[in-house]
């Protein structure tokens, strides 16, 4: 080793003790929170899982499709709807398929319901925005697995430590598409809703949220996207669903099972995307 | 009569840090130097402009000129450097670049309105919703905020198209729609910034006269900016001509094709057929400045063949043309008479030049007479009056 890389090596900065330091720490003070946090996480989850079990599937695949049409009237959709998820029923795969979709559901929700008041904050401060930036960067790009291990030794295993770790890896999505679309809307428009006398939630409400629309269901159908395929990362920190199927043909080499769950993935992919995207049906 | 918006002194610059460049301001710099020195934009300086109620203000100059800047700061559009923008306001003046957040907001929403040139309609909303805009900002109950809607519509002629979304209409109905809009308020004061520019030329002549239509009855105060001089003269009462963010002049419409104040100006007027503005007014001799022909008789011309006497009240009471006695008539009716040089024609102060020179050609080239409200003799209008009016010299 040459002399610069060898003191180099010798003076190695600690960030992994450092960050190891400060994990035990919230574990040691903190752990009944976190764990408390989870335990009710993971009771809403299952229930809603459980009570969606209870009702016959075929019931509830006749309910998404209706759903669907409802969304997007159009009776191709809804039929396609139907039969798809038929097609799960049919490789015995509805348990696991009712679990990923609450995971990914709620996982949506919650990021929307962060990312998209987070994006309108970051464009309307570009200050706020450059700062978010770096972090939003961090959450995409710091590979998945490195963040399992602290969320498990957080929130244990179960759902609920899936669902955190499927937001953090979607929130950014969120927030950028709503920042994109928000600060995207012509000037033209909100200078024309500043010269009536617009408040700034009025402008806010009337003006910019009902332009930057398309951009942020855009954002919506992402996030979904983005929910589904952390299903199987999930599922090693002890989420259920569709992934736990995968890792069980991963882990005994099944390609029949693989093929099954990553068919229903697929399938499950395809009713969220259409179901939310805008300009599907007949509508404009 | 009164004033409906005051600019005193108003400077804007645009930049984050204005003190260097209004001071260089106050020296007298141009935008140029001003940027180059400081890195702000000079948005216009030292404009002192005041508006009457009902008048039709057009603000004119080339690309960059400044007119937007300065018409947008009657809403606050534009931060005002310094200076003040008065706005009356009922029976008061509010100074827009002081005033609370909430008085401008009531401004805004009852006394300021606004049409922009690119109409800023709201794609998502239909034509009613558009429409409507302002009154609901306004909070304007429902019902209420409908009746006044469906007038605005049925007024433009867009009552059809109400459920209309802006993309469906053409760009003529969408820039109604804007009107519209704005009319709706009933604010008393409508700034429009190139209102009919982005439209086909055919389409713009004809919102020009709806325009100049509805104004008769509803006698706002408009604020126009455009920057063809044609569209300027037909529905300004009042233009400013501006140049790199300062105003070089103001005035009425023939002031400034008669007495343009520097060549900036007189660029702008080049091409204007003078015959469009011009009165007799603009053009007549005084009659103090009249030749006496002795006894109570006035030369009405240079070359002296046509003489009135008039008597102790101002009337006209005997003429003679080359010596002979002659009648006069009105020169509304000129086509009536003959062609053969046995009358003077008279006109009065709003006769429009085109009517004189055309009274003047069936006379044998007399001199045209000219005659206040209550007839009484005022001044002349030799040939050599009007030929120096066209060519401006
Ligand atoms: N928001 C702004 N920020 C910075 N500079 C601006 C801003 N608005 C206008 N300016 C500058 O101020 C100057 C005057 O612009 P303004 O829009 O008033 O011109 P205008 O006479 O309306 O021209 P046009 O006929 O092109 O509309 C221009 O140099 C322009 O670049
Ligand atoms: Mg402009």
């Amino acid at each position: 080793m040459d002399p610069v890389s060898k003191f180099l090596a010798a003076w190695k900065i600690p960030i992994g003790a450092w960050g190891k330091a400060f994990f035990t720490f919230l574990t040691d003070h903190f752990n009944a929170v976190f764990r408390g946090f989870s335990n009710g996480l993971n009771f809403l989850l299952d229930g809603l899982v459980d009570a969606l079990l209870l009702l016959p599937p075929v019931l509830v695949v006749a309910l998404i499709a209706l759903l669907a049409w409802y969304l997007q009237r159009s009776r191709a959709l809804a039929i396609g709807v139907f039969i798809g998820l038929l097609f799960i029923i049919n490789q015995g795969l509805w348990k696991q398929t009712v679990e990923t979709l609450v995971l990914v559901v709620a996982a949506t929700i919650a990021s929307m319901a962060i990312g998209v008041p987070l994006g309108i904050w970051a464009a309307h401060k570009p200050k706020v925005y450059r700062v978010m930036l770096p972090v939003l960067d961090l959450m995409q790009t710091l590979p998945t697995f490195v963040y399992l291990i602290p969320v498990l030794t957080l929130f244990g295993l179960g759902n609920a430590p899936g669902l955190i770790v499927t937001i953090i890896f979607v929130i950014p999505t969120a927030v950028r598409l709503t920042h994109l679309g928000v600060t995207s809307v012509p000037k033209a428009i909100i200078e024309a809703g500043e010269a009536f006398g617009a408040t700034k939630s009025q402008l806010l409400w009337k003006v910019e949220l009902p332009a930057a629309l398309p951009t942020i269901m855009a954002g919506l159908t992402q996030c979904i996207m983005l929910s589904l395929s952390m299903v199987v990362f999930a599922a090693l920190i002890g989420a259920g669903g569709l992934g736990t199927e995968i890792n069980r043909a991963l882990g005994s080499r099944r390609i029949d099972l693989g093929l099954e769950a990553g068919l229903a993935i697929v399938v499950l992919a395809i009713v969220l995307d259409r179901m939310t995207r805008i300009g599907v049906g007949d509508k404009k | 009569m009164n004033v409906a918006v005051d600019f005193k002194n108003v400077d804007i610059v645009f930049g984050p840090d204005t003190a260097d460049a209004l001071a260089m301001v106050d020296r007298g710099a141009t935008r140029a130097e001003i940027l180059e020195q400081t890195g702000n934009v000079l948005g216009c300086a030292g404009a002192n402009l005041t508006i009457h109620e009902g008048e039709i203000s057009v603000l004119m100059g080339l690309s960059g000129s400044g007119k937007s800047t300065l018409l947008r700061a009657v809403n606050r559009l534009n931060i005002v450097s310094r200076g003040q923008v008065l706005v009356k306001d009922g029976e008061k003046m509010v100074n827009v670049v002081s005033c609370d957040a909430a008085t401008l907001r009531r401004l805004r929403q009852n006394q300021v309105a606004m049409v922009f040139q690119q109409f800023g309609l709201l794609p998502w909303r239909t034509v009613e919703e558009n429409v409507g805009l302002g009154l609901e900002l306004a909070g304007v109950p429902d019902a209420e905020r409908k009746a006044r809607v469906d007038k605005q519509l049925k007024l433009v002629n867009l009552d059809p198209w109400a459920k209309k979304y802006a993309h469906e209409l053409s760009g003529g109905m969408q820039q109604r729609v804007g009107l519209a809009r704005a009319f709706a308020t009933e604010a008393p004061i409508l700034l429009m910034d190139e209102p009919f520019s982005a439209l086909d030329p055919l389409i713009r002549t004809k919102l020009q006269d709806e325009l100049l239509q509805l104004q008769k009855t509803l006698k706002k105060t408009i604020i126009f900016v455009s920057h063809d001089l044609e569209e300027a003269l037909k529905i300004g009462s009042h233009i400013t001509i501006m140049e790199g963010g300062r105003i070089v002049q103001t005035g009425a419409p023939e002031d400034i094709v008669l007495r343009p104040a520097n060549d900036y100006v007189r660029d702008f007027i080049a091409n204007v057929n003078p015959l469009s503005v011009l009165t007799a007014w603009n053009v007549m001799r005084d009659r103090r400045d009249l030749e006496s022909a002795g006894r109570g008789w006035t030369w009405l011309d240079r070359r002296k063949t046509t003489r009135f006497k008039v008597d102790k009240d101002g009337l006209v009471a005997a003429a003679e043309r080359d010596g002979k006695p002659v009648e006069w008539v009105s020169c509304t009716d000129v086509e009536q008479h003959p062609e053969d040089g046995t009358q003077v024609y008279w006109a009065n102060p709003g006769t429009p030049l085109k009517t004189v020179m055309l009274a003047m050609h069936r006379s044998q080239t007399a001199p045209v007479a000219l005659f206040d409200e209550q007839s009484r003799f005022v001044g002349a209008i030799g040939v050599r009056d009007v030929l120096s009016a066209v060519l401006r010299r």
